[in-house]
């Protein structure tokens, strides 16, 4: 093996920090663990605005676990005091509301910055060979915040949280032969009440971020493993420095990509305070109004739709008609949809990874996707009637509501983006990839 | 075809008109938009006293602390001698005489909580429904709500705002060949205030409410505007320090 020349030294603390360095590092691989993943981590020098997420991602949920606990210090996780512990918090904690908001709206921040993400991820092909693990990880995480937003958006108590609940936990009572039982088993109850909230509170402050914080841990171990992609979609190893081995297009992520984040932080907290002091309930989207109302198992709210971030996955779940008498068929395809993500890696076919060296089909299909995931997250908030029917004199579909339609087409055009991967990736008319990154 | 595509058109609007009272849950009626102002603290004391005058009576507010109006301009002792009248301590939430036993007896059900009224319905809604009441012999009260359709609560203040009816004042196209009266709410005995002063009334009242909602509101506010110029700040100072560094990156 030809030796590859190290890295030149590194100017070394003197003195009694250096000593105190050296009887750590002899016990713990603290320098290792700081030059692998900051110091002498190489990132391509070409990362643009997509790449600002995952940061921001972390960012966010330092942050929704910081204040997450100083708001179990007030909350109380009980179906007689729930939703007016969370108007002491708003009212008699000191900053109670500013914590309580931040939550809130880091809840949603949370789902953005993924959504963009994620984006990011389908757009560069940085789920390709030989960041399969890294894209899984992904998803599971994004499957945990699910999870973890659903608890959490019970604990509140109000009528949107009460009755969100219900309609989600209706779902799995859709399951052939188990959903009753299964129904019964998730609630504790025979109806959401106050073992049901007790439990979501229990998964929502320890056990789903625990497996968040595993899954975060992994994901960017397998990272910082396999290195970073970029915008070009190629391998930035394979063009090495003959001196010191390191990357010709990369630096190490400490401090430049560090001192480059911070300038995104910035910016994200601009918008993010931005919604925290201004418009915290951002016209009902992040903060429902029926949920100032306290949770009231004999009245049904006129409208129950999920938060924002569920809507594409409920809008499909509504548009999918229901098979002898189950709504089966509907959970199925909603569960697909998030599911279906899991196999990318291997639908895709295309010899280069960035969307910049695509051919057109790919362009079309990726473009119809997320328009179709934009629509279908819309039809989702509003109720189906929104667009009216089809005049009764149109064969086989009078009388359908529009939206219903349009939510069906969207939906197959979702999964088709999956389904006709393999295909269209194979004869698309890709363009060549350059050598080395365009800075 | 030609009304194939009317009616194609129409759809849409049509769509509108149903999916608007699915999602308020009332008639739909355009809202007259609240002239509230959070910052106007006389506004906010007369909307308390006419908030304990009248409202506390029946409903409560017991997410809402006496003592927090001190952050109106009120000192303790104003707020203890003209707001105070069913409990002598600071700190006890805005809570009603009325038996909450009672009230279902007498009224059917016991009548909501009013703390986070403005957070659920809005200003405007709440401006526009104290401000539609009329006479309406066919319901059990013998009044009725243009913004809330057979409200169960009496017109309180009708003497003050005097007693309004529906009237029709005209006619117009329905959707089909039909012709629809066009309603609107005439004074037909007056109050003791004129309508411009029920108006400013009411703002003060739902002022008071919208306040009530949210007592971190105005600061709230006032603290996002030092935050922002802050980042501003931040933004421009982890500029340089980026620029700085990405010198060397080439």
């Amino acid at each position: 093996m030809a030796s590859i020349p190290q890295t030149p030294a590194k100017p070394q603390l003197g003195g009694l920090a250096g000593k105190a360095l050296g009887w750590v590092d002899d016990r713990f691989p603290l320098s290792k663990l700081y030059n692998e993943h900051l110091g002498e981590y190489y990132a391509p020098k070409n990362f643009n605005f997509w790449y600002y997420f995952g940061s921001l991602a972390l960012l966010i949920l330092v942050m929704q676990i910081v204040t997450g606990i100083f708001l179990t210090m007030n909350y109380k996780p009980d179906a007689k005091f729930a939703f007016a512990s969370v108007e002491y918090i708003m009212r008699d904690v000191s900053w109670g509301w500013l914590i309580r908001y931040m939550h809130s709206t880091g809840a949603s921040m949370f789902f953005l910055v993924v959504y963009l993400h994620m984006m990011r991820g389908l757009m560069y092909g940085s789920y390709r060979k030989p960041r399969e693990l890294l894209w899984i990880f992904g998803c599971m995480i994004y499957l945990a915040l699910m999870a973890e937003a659903f608890f959490g958006y019970l604990l509140p108590w109000g009528q949107m949280s009460y009755w969100g609940a219900q309609v989600i936990i209706n779902l799995f009572g859709a399951i052939p032969l188990v959903g009753e039982d299964l129904a019964i088993w998730i609630r504790g109850d025979y109806n959401i009440g106050d073992a049901t909230l007790n439990r979501f509170f229990a998964f929502h402050v320890i056990a789903i971020p625990m497996v968040l914080l595993g899954l975060v841990a992994a994901h960017l171990v397998a990272l910082h493993e396999v290195g970073s992609n970029n915008p070009d979609g190629i391998d930035i190893k394979k063009n090495k420095d003959p001196v010191n081995g390191t990357p010709l297009d990369g630096i190490p992520f400490h401090p430049y990509y560090t001192v480059k984040d911070l300038v995104g932080v910035v910016v994200f907290l601009g918008a993010f305070t931005s919604i925290v002091f201004f418009a915290p309930e951002m016209g009902g989207y992040f903060l429902e109004g029926p949920n100032f109302v306290p949770a009231d198992p004999l009245v049904t709210p006129a409208h129950i739709a999920p938060v924002w971030y569920f809507t594409p996955f409920y809008a499909m779940l509504r548009a999918v008609p229901s098979m002898l008498g189950s709504q089966f068929p509907g959970v199925a395809v909603m569960g697909g949809a998030t599911l279906i993500l899991f196999t990318l890696p291997w639908l895709d076919r295309g010899k280069v990874r960035s969307v910049r060296y695509r051919g057109p089909i790919y362009k079309g299909f990726l473009t119809a996707f997320v328009v179709s995931f934009l629509i279908l997250g819309y039809l989702g908030v509003v109720p189906t009637t929104v667009w009216g029917q089809l005049p009764k004199g149109v064969p086989m579909l009078g009388g359908v509501d529009t939206a219903t339609l349009v939510s069906r087409m969207l939906t197959i055009v979702y999964f088709s983006f999956f389904i006709l991967m393999p295909w269209y990736t194979k004869i698309d008319k890709e363009k060549p990839e350059p050598t080395r990154v365009n800075y | 075809m030609k009304t194939l595509l009317k009616n194609f058109l129409a759809a849409p609007l049509l769509a509108l008109t149903i999916a608007g009272p699915a999602m308020a849950n009332t008639e739909e009626v355009r809202l007259d938009a609240a002239p509230i102002n959070l910052r106007d603290q006389p506004s906010l004391q007369r909307g308390a006293k006419t908030f304990v005058n009248n409202c506390l009576n029946c409903h409560n507010a017991q997410f809402m602390r006496y003592s927090h109006l001190t952050q109106i301009g009120l000192t303790e002792d104003q707020v203890k001698k003209n707001l105070m009248f069913t409990t002598d301590k600071i700190a006890d939430s805005m809570v009603s005489a009325l038996d909450p036993k009672d009230a279902k007896e007498w009224f059917g059900k016991v009548p909501p909580d009013l703390t986070l009224v403005a957070r659920v319905r809005g200003a405007d809604w709440l401006y526009s429904y104290l401000r539609s009441y009329y006479r309406d012999d066919a319901s059990p009260t013998g009044w009725n709500n243009l913004v809330f359709k057979n409200v169960g609560m009496p017109h309180i203040l009708h003497e003050l705002q005097g007693t309004q009816v529906l009237t029709k004042v005209g006619e117009k196209k329905g959707h089909g060949e039909h012709m629809e009266p066009v309603m609107k709410l005439t004074m037909d005995k007056p109050g003791t205030m004129t309508p411009v002063e029920y108006d400013a009334y009411v703002t003060d009242l739902v002022n008071y409410l919208t306040y009530m909602g949210e007592p971190a509101r105005p600061q709230r506010t006032q603290l996002g505007v030092i935050a922002l110029f802050f980042l501003v700040l931040a933004f421009f100072a982890t500029l340089w320090l980026k620029n700085e560094y990405w010198k060397d990156v080439r």
